[in-house]
């Protein structure tokens, strides 16, 4: 993959895919990479990536989308020009600043290369980071920890929500963060009669003892970094558990606790088969809390942020054109989001193989020029400092990372 | 007391674990004859039990009538917006009655395997109860399409989920129109994969069970114009029989009954999976379905989900063999194929008993079984399965919820199930309180309310459960007796299953 500016792209037409070899300097400054922390937001269920970044430059859109076709900048609900060629759905209109100040960018035609377009599977593939193989019994995030070159704590990884996703599976315990105000609550265990009674049962080393450890250390963290602005936050009005109020739960457990390394979050409710809507709708009513939450997270960290990179992806993207019931179907190539310090933002990345039909994979879907294993793996080398023998171990046989997409 | 060990194992895979006096009753009638009398259900919920569900009205409804009832039609005509809100909120009683009526089954039936199969097939055709329509018609679902067929034949269960309301408006089938079509038109315009998709790569064969993009797009086809009445007539409940006489000219069907719209259909000849399927109508989908519960690989995938649910997270693969053989000998009997594993050496093996990580339905249901709680209050158990990641009818995603430690084993769940344990032990969920209309939010977190319950009492859970290990016993005895039962609740041993 080229990092790419579109319109030389297009003098140099015929560059082709070419992946340029990363180079040794580019990681020369390894050392210290300590601090940097990672942020993964993985959108379920297939987000519309044609609708998030719209190229309102192709009239094959327009044509293949006559009723949720994002409108062209400076229409009535057009999109917000990004760059003469694509532009932004309306809907995500908080996250301008970034792309304004050069710490936001996409990378659209990016997926797996693998052509399922089962959620499952392609979900799967995404978190294990090995596309095409279902044995992989580990999550790229459980390897990522373990290449990390700083001391674990139970916190360096955190993951919000009752469960722990397949991202995150492995050998290295993981801490789960629940949703919105329950994770300030106090618990009974925290009285030391009944912890040290548990404690007793718990003693082993078997998946049970661990977790049960884990998840003591972890809550009596993260309540005594939420408790100030939790007490304040009881006095208001009750808010509604959302992204947003999660993402400023994170910037602020990452401001008092320097040893949080990785982050994850996933958000559902992408698979907009029916009534997708335009510049309104469901598609609408969900990308602007996603937005206002990463806004929210980029200006919560304050200096923290230029340490910090957002990734955001989904499992494949959707049909190019709308179905019979104002939806799409499940598809191929989707976007990525990459915001964070270090980025080489206020641009589109990779190579953006078109809309016309005979570019189109199976002749309906956007193809996929990116692996989104390289643009991850750009990542790990330009922010996370790892040198290409480990991201060959969190990401087994990936494609070259981008060395475009990081400012070195 | 080897009888008692494995009349242990039964109770808790076969189904939510032990209530008092249980395993006595097990170990005495014999393993064998227990597992038949629970293949075979025949006992009668205990009677205030019963009485309980005969009040849930909801669930005497038909789905036509839910949906006249809560859904759209109840909203036509309102014009103000706090009513329109109050008729909303009214219709929440829906899904609330179901949950109801799930908790209470799962802790109260006799039909313990009965139980545990509902929650199986629910999973396995799963639909989710905040999508649209579904909410109007998540009990009805249950009632008729699942229930009446966990012990029965495949091909069944399949066929009563491919026409209920509730999955053809889940899996969006019920928009699925052939394009260019007399009746395509708004929003019944194309084709619609989804429910195609899932029912080849969920339902039946897998996502390895050798089917192509072009194999969904077939079906897709095939199943254009299943679906429901349109809806732009509302009718009344005895409208539903009138329906059946096909072509009454000019009548609408009603929305909430299962109708296949000649006039979206994709009429051409097909072939799926390498079999021809000639254009005739309806008929072809009860052809693709058969086709599909017959498959090798539905046999295989149906006895693998069985094994895991009943077995190991990772079933011997002879014992899924055997099922399978089973499966296909039988044109899919789920009892004969249940018959099966449950009389295979790997599943009586001492080894295997209690290392499951039980789900949470299964911890929380099991918990409300072993201490004997009088349950009239279905919040407490419902808020902690909200909080453990599982309430009933909330999976989002059709794949339905996963039955292994590496699903639910974290380690928040850890301490939630412990705070919750210690709330129960020491009587502080209100479980025995007669469900107001906005009872507190169950929190789990003892010390907030005191004295609703007796507490638990430790010597007679052990009694209930046929022993504790010996860590366990050692911790226990040492600790002060106001933990005692909170730390059996919440110690491994009852984590797992």
């Amino acid at each position: 993959m080229v990092s790419f500016d579109r319109r030389k792209f297009l003098q140099a037409a015929g560059a082709g895919t070419a992946l340029i070899p990363f180079g040794r300097a580019a990681f020369a400054a390894a050392a210290g990479g300590g601090n940097k922390r990672l942020v993964v937001v993985l959108l379920r269920g297939a987000v519309d990536g044609l609708n998030v970044v719209v190229p309102h430059g192709e009239t094959a859109y327009y044509d293949a989308r006559p009723t949720i076709a994002v409108p062209r900048p400076g229409r009535d609900g057009g999109a917000l020009d990004l760059d003469g060629h694509f532009g932004l759905h309306p809907a995500l209109a908080a996250l301008m600043p970034q792309w304004r100040d050069g710490t936001l960018a996409f990378v659209p035609a990016s997926g797996s290369p693998d052509e399922t377009r089962s959620h499952f599977d392609a979900q799967d593939y995404m978190e294990s980071g090995t596309p095409g193989q279902k044995s992989t019994a580990d999550g790229w995030m459980n390897r990522l920890l373990t290449e990390l070159p700083v001391k674990r704590t139970s916190t360096s990884a955190l993951s919000f929500g009752p469960t722990l996703p397949r991202i995150f599976a492995g050998p290295v315990d993981v801490a789960t963060v629940p949703l919105g105000r329950a994770a300030a609550n106090p618990i009974p265990l925290d009285r030391p009669v009944i912890n040290a009674a548990f404690d007793q049962l718990y003693t082993g080393e078997d998946t049970l003892a661990r977790a049960y450890r884990e998840g003591l250390e972890s809550h009596k963290k993260v309540m005594k970094d939420l408790q100030a602005d939790m007490m304040a936050a009881d006095n208001g009005a009750p808010s509604p558990i959302t992204f947003g109020q999660d993402t400023a739960h994170l910037a602020q457990l990452i401001k008092q606790d320097p040893s949080i390394n990785l982050a994850f979050f996933a958000l559902g409710g992408w698979d907009t088969h029916v009534n997708q809507g335009a510049s309104d709708g469901q598609l609408a009513s969900r990308l602007q809390p996603l937005a206002e939450g990463l806004a929210g997270l980029a200006t919560g960290l304050g200096k923290d942020y230029q340490d910090t990179v957002v990734l955001v992806m989904s499992e494949f993207g959707r049909t190019v054109h709308e179905n019979g019931n104002r939806g799409t179907d499940h598809g191929h190539g989707n976007v990525m989001w990459v915001m964070g310090g270090g980025i080489n933002g206020g641009k589109i990345h990779g190579r953006w193989p078109g809309l016309d039909a005979a570019s189109l994979y199976e002749k309906r879907d956007l193809a996929v020029t990116t692996d989104f294993r390289s643009v991850i793996a750009a990542v790990l080398a330009g922010h996370m400092k790892l040198a290409p023998a480990q991201i060959a171990r969190v990401l087994p046989a990936a494609p070259s990372a981008d060395p475009g997409l990081m400012r070195t | 007391m080897p009888d008692i060990a494995l009349a242990r194992h039964l109770a808790d895979r076969l189904g939510f674990g032990p209530r008092p006096g249980d395993l006595d009753y097990i170990a005495k009638r014999g393993p064998d004859s227990w597992i038949e009398e629970q293949l075979h259900p025949a006992a009668a919920l205990p009677k205030d039990v019963a009485a309980r569900l005969d009040q849930l009205t909801t669930l005497k409804m038909t789905p036509v009538e839910t949906f006249i009832a809560y859904g759209p039609p109840a909203l036509q005509g309102v014009q103000d917006p706090e009513q329109r809100k109050e008729i909303q909120q009214r219709g929440r009683i829906v899904p609330a009655e179901a949950i109801e009526a799930r908790i209470l089954r799962a802790v109260y039936s006799p039909r313990q395997l009965e139980e545990s199969l509902v929650d199986f097939w629910f999973n396995h055709f799963n639909v989710f109860d905040a999508k649209g329509l579904d909410r109007v018609w998540i009990g009805t679902y249950e009632r008729d399409a699942i229930r009446p067929h966990v012990l029965g034949r495949f091909r069944d269960l399949l066929g009563a989920t491919a026409r209920h309301p509730a999955m053809l408006f889940y899996l969006d089938n019920w928009q699925n129109t052939a394009p260019g079509s007399p009746g395509a038109h708004g929003n019944f315009k194309g084709l619609n994969e989804n429910y195609a998709r899932e029912l080849m790569e969920l339902h039946t064969l897998g996502v390895d069970g050798g089917y192509s993009q072009d194999d969904v797009i077939t079906l897709a086809k095939i199943l254009t114009g299943w679906g429901f009445g349109d809806g732009s007539r509302m009718a009344a409940p005895g409208d539903d029989q009138a329906r059946r006489k096909r072509g009454g000219a000019g009548k609408r069907p009603p929305r909430g009954s299962f109708v296949f719209a000649e006039n979206r259909h994709d009429f051409s000849d097909k072939t799926l999976l390498g079999h021809r399927i000639p254009g005739k109508g309806e008929a072809e989908g009860d052809q693709a379905l058969d086709l599909l519960a017959r498959h090798p690989a539905t046999a295989k995938r149906i006895s693998y989900k069985l094994a895991q649910y009943f077995i190991a997270d990772e079933p011997p693969p002879a014992v899924v063999d055997a099922g399978g053989a089973t499966f296909a000998k039988t044109d899919g009997d789920i009892k004969a194929v249940l018959k099966t594993l449950f009389a295979r050496a790997e599943f009586r093996d001492p080894a295997t008993f209690n290392t499951r990580f039980k789900t949470p339905l299964r911890y929380v249901v099991s918990s409300l079984r072993a201490t004997g709680a009088t349950v009239r209050n279905f919040r407490p158990a419902f808020g902690m399965l909200q909080q453990l990641g599982q309430p009933i009818y909330g999976c989002i995603t059709p794949d339905g919820y996963r039955c292994t430690e590496a699903a639910w084993l974290n380690a928040d769940a850890m301490t939630r199930r412990i705070t919750y344990a210690l709330a129960l032990a020491a009587g502080r969920l209100p479980l025995s309180e007669i469900p107001a209309d906005q009872p507190p939010a169950p929190r789990g977190g003892a010390g907030r309310r005191q004295g609703h319950e007796p507490p638990v009492n430790a010597e007679a859970l052990v009694a209930t459960l046929g022993g504790i290990s010996d860590k366990t016993r050692a911790v226990v005895a040492a600790a002060q007796p106001e933990l005692r039962a909170a730390l059996i609740l919440g110690s491994p041993d009852f984590m797992r299953g």
